[in-house]
């Protein structure tokens, strides 16, 4: 066990320059995928709610899709099926992007984060009080003004705790990525489980590794929930302000 | 009642046990790894076929024991061995000094080295020079990717490992890896004259190496089942005396794979 340690704690962590492995490789793909996703939810939240048929039916395939296929699929559709195209290998762009098992892990899981996201984000606008909305319109604030200002501001307020579940199951998602041969820290337990036969102490350390990231997740979306949330923290009635009774 | 039923419970569990670390051996559970012909694969019917099969089938047959097959990634077998999910593993495994470690092997089933596939006409060679910057595939576990970690990766050679072989010559045919590292029976039989390997073929000649990537498989058994293995051994003679293993190897390969020095 000793002898594991000494000789995988540097893959488990970060590996080497150029030899990126473990823990890092799978903090970068959660980053990437959630970062990425975030921005294209935003957009397609919007869409998903407009009244136009022409905007919303669209979104509501894309996320219908790749909500309603399980994200092993989709990375395999990614990584080994578009590949194996000659149409898409032919094309020297689509070619340089997919030959990467990097990217390809990536574009899976950013549109899957991207599609749960998207459904988070619409329900939170829609959850919106109507007279929110009417006031805006009261000071003569419509399209954009009203969405910049009021509506996700608001929604996006309400859409953090499940938000937050959703980074979390996206951590753990990024597991199958080592079967699109990306060394993140499932892989390299996988590397020193089949070299050192001790199945145990190997998924066990990352197990622990993961814990440690999904403790510092829960950390930063409870600071931002106390800030950004606070207007629905319970008040001590003998606290603040005297009661006007 | 309920101390009744618990009763039973126990019993049942204690008749468990005992089968399971009974002497005579009436069901041996072989762990294979299906992506591995000709040695193991699955029939499209989902039956396994191969040569391990078969020759599992007849050990079997022999010991008057019945065979079963649980399906595993290569690279959890012997785990799942020490572990007791599986009695022996009967999946081409190469016999190397750090798997004898851990498992003892019977004697000797085939003999297979190992050889690069590459691109019809490269002329890549198995050597950590010619592939500089290249993109080799392994399967994950094998004695072929614990080489290429150790002598080609610190020379700036990638070596990529897949959980199945399968997976190996998929991403050899599409383009991401310049070459793959494995048997080369499982190469020749199992890739190269199929209609999947048009266009590839053997680069270099055979890697020898007795450290690491061993040559001769064997079948794998618990360090404490001597019983068990001196069984098998003993079956394996028979049935190579009797013709029986000959007729099966000439089933899959042209050649003998029993050819070659003894382990």
């Amino acid at each position: 066990m000793i002898e594991l340690l000494q000789q995988y704690w540097q893959q488990y962590l970060w590996g080497s320059p150029g030899h990126w492995s473990g823990l890092v490789v799978t903090l970068w793909l959660t980053v990437a995928s959630v970062v990425l996703g975030f921005a294209l939810a935003l957009p397609l939240a919007i869409m998903r709610v407009s009244t136009r048929p022409w905007l919303a039916a669209p979104v509501w395939l894309f996320t219908y899709v790749f909500r309603g296929t399980p994200l092993y699929v989709q990375l395999l559709i990614c990584y080994t099926g578009l590949y194996s195209l000659e149409a898409v290998r032919a094309t020297p762009m689509l070619n340089a992007f997919f030959k990467d098992a990097f990217n390809c892990t990536l574009l899976a899981f950013t549109l899957n984060t991207a599609a749960y996201t998207t459904e988070i984000f619409a329900g939170a606008i829609k959850a919106t009080p109507r007279g929110e909305v009417e006031a805006a319109r009261a000071f003569g604030m419509s399209g954009f003004i009203l969405y910049r200002r009021i509506l996700l501001p608001s929604a996006l307020r309400r859409a953090l705790p499940a938000y937050s579940n959703e980074v979390i199951l996206m951590l753990h998602a990024t597991t199958l990525a080592s079967t699109a041969t990306i060394t993140d820290l499932l892989k390299v337990a996988r590397n020193a489980a089949s070299d050192y036969y001790l199945p145990f102490v190997a998924y066990g350390l990352a197990a622990l590794l993961y814990l440690a990231i999904t403790l510092g997740l829960v950390w930063a979306f409870q600071r931002a929930e106390r800030k950004w949330l606070a207007h629905l923290r319970p008040v001590r009635s003998d606290a603040g302000a005297p009661r006007s009774v | 009642m309920v101390m009744r039923n618990f009763a039973l419970v126990w019993l049942a569990v204690a008749a468990a046990v005992t089968a399971a670390s009974g002497k005579d051996w009436k069901v041996i559970r072989f762990g294979v790894d299906p992506s591995y012909p000709p040695f193991e694969s699955k029939a499209p019917s989902g039956e396994l076929v191969g040569f391990d099969i078969d020759l599992g089938k007849a050990l079997c047959a022999k010991l008057n024991a019945r065979c079963e097959w649980v399906e595993n990634d290569f690279d959890g077998m012997i785990p799942a061995l020490r572990a007791r999910k599986i009695d022996a593993v009967l999946s081409d495994m190469s016999v190397t000094e750090k798997r004898r470690q851990q498992i003892d092997f019977t004697d000797r089933i085939s003999y297979s080295p190992t050889r690069m596939v590459a691109k019809a006409g490269s002329d890549l060679q198995p050597t950590a020079e010619s592939l500089k910057g290249k993109s080799i595939g392994v399967e994950q576990g094998t004695v072929q990717e614990t080489y290429g970690r150790t002598y080609l990766e610190p020379q700036g050679v990638k070596v990529i490992s897949y959980q199945n072989q399968d997976q190996v010559y998929a991403d050899l045919k599409s383009g991401r890896l310049d070459a793959t590292l494995q048997d080369s029976i499982q190469a020749e039989y199992g890739f190269l004259k199929t209609p999947q390997g048009q266009g590839f073929a053997f680069a270099g000649p055979e890697i020898k190496d007795d450290k690491i990537l061993g040559a001769a498989a064997a079948i794998g058994v618990r360090k404490t089942d001597g019983d068990l293995k001196e069984a098998l051994n003993h079956a394996l003679a028979e049935l190579k005396k009797d013709g029986t293993y000959q007729k099966l190897a000439a089933k899959y390969f042209d050649l003998d794979p029993s050819a070659g020095p003894q382990p």
